[in-house]
């Protein structure tokens, strides 16, 4: 009788346990990964990751990796504004902490960025220890619809992704299309530049400048070399003499406007410098995640009004409410594109 | 007569320390971002020895077996480590300033692992990579050490790692400001900083040779550093072959610590002011220096990644921490020591 009762017990464990344990799923790193059939938990290893799941699941996201600011909340939605802080899981080392990820008994922990041989065996090492899927995703900006589509599978939410996907899908065809119409003369040369001096900028090849190098403007900086940030001198702006500065920090946007030494640059008599929009997420370059669209609307509009008939507050609208899920006001509207405008 | 006494009286504090010792391990284990209770962890500790696992919460089991006990094992064994590390380096140059980064063991196992991270290796390569590192380095500066024979040697050695230790720490800025903003720069910056929260059973055992190997030549020659602490002449005069005692501990003294940031990254502090908070209660005489060294090193790495893994959400890198617990004690020690120096 007992071992009857043993015998059942054994045969129920297996099959309830053969319903939570599911399918495999292959990752960027070339991985099989078995994560569950149906995941509700998300943990997100850096700050590309949390934008993802954040415009696909926001009900699925457990926390941030870093808690948004007063400025970021406002155009979040209210359930996600106050979830808890669990740092970083990049890198060996990184801050998160590792009973706080397991605390927080996600069903999968999700890495988009890079993928090579030290985060796949960074993401083999957390999931050994930890007993938590662990997936890494590929996150350059071409790949964002099909990347889009492939989470969003994975969390089972294939229609809000869908949908997602096509609007990514449009701006890009919509992008290289318009692009190919401008001729190779028209295309601005331009300054990107981080810090509050603003001499730190993106060499050729740099991740921050990727969505420059999409909408087919030349980067300045790529002449002094490849490779990644880097700081370079205002002799060397004199000398590259940009059409347009795009300014990370809107005091050096502020700075450049009204600094004797930078004021024969092109782009600053022209009053070409914008401060790049960075909220909730960054336009332009970080993270570098899907956040990265709108600033695709916003350089079209830029840098080409000609070639491209954009709308940029109604596209703003639009991708704030079908990505972050928020309606903004005009006020918010206009303190998002304060100065990131050319004055008509 | 009065030595056996004396003995016996060192032989019941060790066994007093371990048994400290092993208290503080049993604490840190209870301690967590995790809750379990006192009587779930025993019973977690059990079912891994005993193979059953029934009514074991898994969850709770890969907190105790994956995360706490890696981080506590290898927390004592690092803080020992970088500790004895310390106190032999202390004593071979006869300089209360000097640490295990002296010789640029921590230098070039920084660059080693920062090359690594930049090289987008494995993990175990970035460990290796930091481990052969280090012992390059100082392997380096031994070399010019060698190779100048008419100067006084421990000078020169001095020196030469000062000289080393600028050229490494250049090639690491370098590799930073190449590295990638979002995926190598933070990974390198907390690599540096030191951090026990990615460890586990695995790293710990692939250093333990290493750190055992290591620890031979300091313990079996014990008596001759009290001897190398005299200055080159006297020890010679008393017989001790000053150069190859020295190059051999400073092989062991450079094993362990290469072997210990391989999985830590750089945590400083520990090396340089243990050795001196042991040396405040016990004395300089190296036979008691040094086990007092490694017990406080291996209590004191143990404490601060407890608070490390619990003050706060997130982790709080290591060496941040060594040196705002640290510096405060240590000054409270010096200002109140008894024993000095020397």
């Amino acid at each position: 009788m007992l071992k009857l009762l043993g015998a059942v017990s054994i045969a129920f464990l297996t099959v309830f346990a053969g319903m939570a344990v599911a399918r495999p799923f292959k990752d960027a790193g070339g991985r099989t990964v078995e994560i569950p059939n149906h995941v509700s938990r998300v943990l997100t290893a850096g700050p590309p990751a949390a934008v993802l799941t954040y415009v696909l699941a926001p009900e699925k996201l457990t926390g941030w990796v870093q808690e948004p600011t007063k400025e970021q909340k406002e155009f979040l939605m209210p359930s996600v504004r106050d979830l808890p802080t669990y740092g970083r899981l990049t890198g060996q080392g990184g801050t998160a902490n590792m009973e706080a990820v397991l605390a927080a008994k996600p069903d999968i922990i999700i890495d988009v960025g890079t993928v090579n041989d030290t985060y796949i065996s960074l993401a083999d090492k957390v999931q050994q220890q930890t007993g938590i899927p662990y997936i890494l995703i590929d996150g350059s900006f071409a790949k964002t619809p099909e990347t889009l589509r492939l989470v969003g599978d994975l969390l089972g939410v294939s229609a809000r992704a869908g949908e997602l996907a096509t609007y990514a899908e449009t701006t890009l065809k919509t992008l290289n299309e318009g692009i190919a119409k401008v001729p190779e003369a028209e295309r601005p040369k331009v300054y990107y530049g981080r810090g509050p001096e603003g001499l730190e900028t993106g060499l050729a090849g740099s991740i921050n400048l990727e969505i420059l190098g999409a909408v087919g403007a030349t980067n300045v900086a790529a002449a002094a070399g490849k490779g990644g940030l880097t700081n370079v001198s205002l002799e060397q702006i004199l000398g590259w003499n940009p059409q347009v500065i795009l300014a990370a920090s809107p005091k050096f946007a502020q700075a450049a406007k009204s600094d004797p030494l930078w004021a024969n640059i092109a782009a600053v008599k022209a009053g070409q410098v914008y401060p790049t929009p960075s909220t909730p997420f960054g336009w332009f370059d970080s993270p570098p995640g899907v956040n990265r669209l709108i600033g695709v609307r916003w350089l079209e509009a830029l840098l080409y009004p000609k070639a491209f008939a954009v709308d940029l507050k109604a596209d703003v609208k639009q991708f704030f409410k079908l990505f972050y899920q928020v309606e903004l006001t005009d006020a918010q509207l206009d303190t998002l594109l304060k100065g990131a405008t050319p004055k008509s | 007569m009065k030595d056996s006494a004396e003995n016996d009286g060192s032989l019941k504090l060790i066994v007093y320390s371990i048994a400290g010792l092993m208290a503080l391990a049993m604490l840190s284990m209870a301690i967590g971002k995790y809750f379990v209770s006192p009587s779930s962890i025993l019973s977690v500790l059990l079912s891994g020895i005993t193979g059953d696992t029934s009514g074991i919460d898994p969850i709770q089991s890969t907190v105790i077996w994956n995360v706490r006990l890696p981080r506590v094992a290898a927390g004592l064994l690092i803080g020992a480590s970088l500790a004895a590390a310390g106190a032999t380096y202390q004593g071979l140059f006869r300089n209360p300033l000097v640490s295990p980064d002296i010789l640029g063991v921590s230098a070039g196992a920084s660059l080693g692992a920062v090359l690594a991270i930049f090289l987008e290796m494995p993990v175990p390569v970035i460990q290796a990579s930091s481990f052969c590192g280090g012992l390059l380095a100082v392997g380096a500066v031994y070399g010019v050490g060698a190779a100048v024979r008419n100067r006084d040697p421990v000078l020169t050695l001095v020196l030469a790692g000062v000289a080393i230790g600028a050229v490494v720490g250049a090639g690491i800025s370098l590799i930073k400001i190449l590295a990638d903003p979002y995926d190598q720069l933070p990974a390198i910056t907390y690599w540096l900083l030191g951090s026990l929260t990615a460890v586990t059973r695995g790293d710990v055992g692939s250093i333990l040779p290493a750190v055992l190997i290591g620890f031979v030549p300091l313990i079996l020659l014990r008596w001759r550093m009290n001897v190398m602490t005299l200055g080159d002449e006297e020890a010679q005069t008393l017989g001790v072959d000053t150069r190859l005692t020295r190059s051999v501990l400073i092989a062991g003294a450079t094993l362990i610590t290469a072997a210990s940031v391989s999985i830590a990254g750089i945590v400083g502090w520990i090396g340089l002011v243990i050795p001196h908070i042991a040396r405040l209660l016990v004395g300089p005489d190296f036979r008691k220096l040094l086990p007092a060294s490694i017990m406080l090193g291996g209590a004191y790495m143990l404490i601060v990644d407890t608070l490390a893994r619990s003050i706060a959400r997130i982790e709080i890198p290591l060496g941040i921490l060594t040196a705002v617990v640290g510096a405060p004690f240590f000054l409270w020690l010096l200002a109140s020591g008894r024993k000095g120096w020397s």
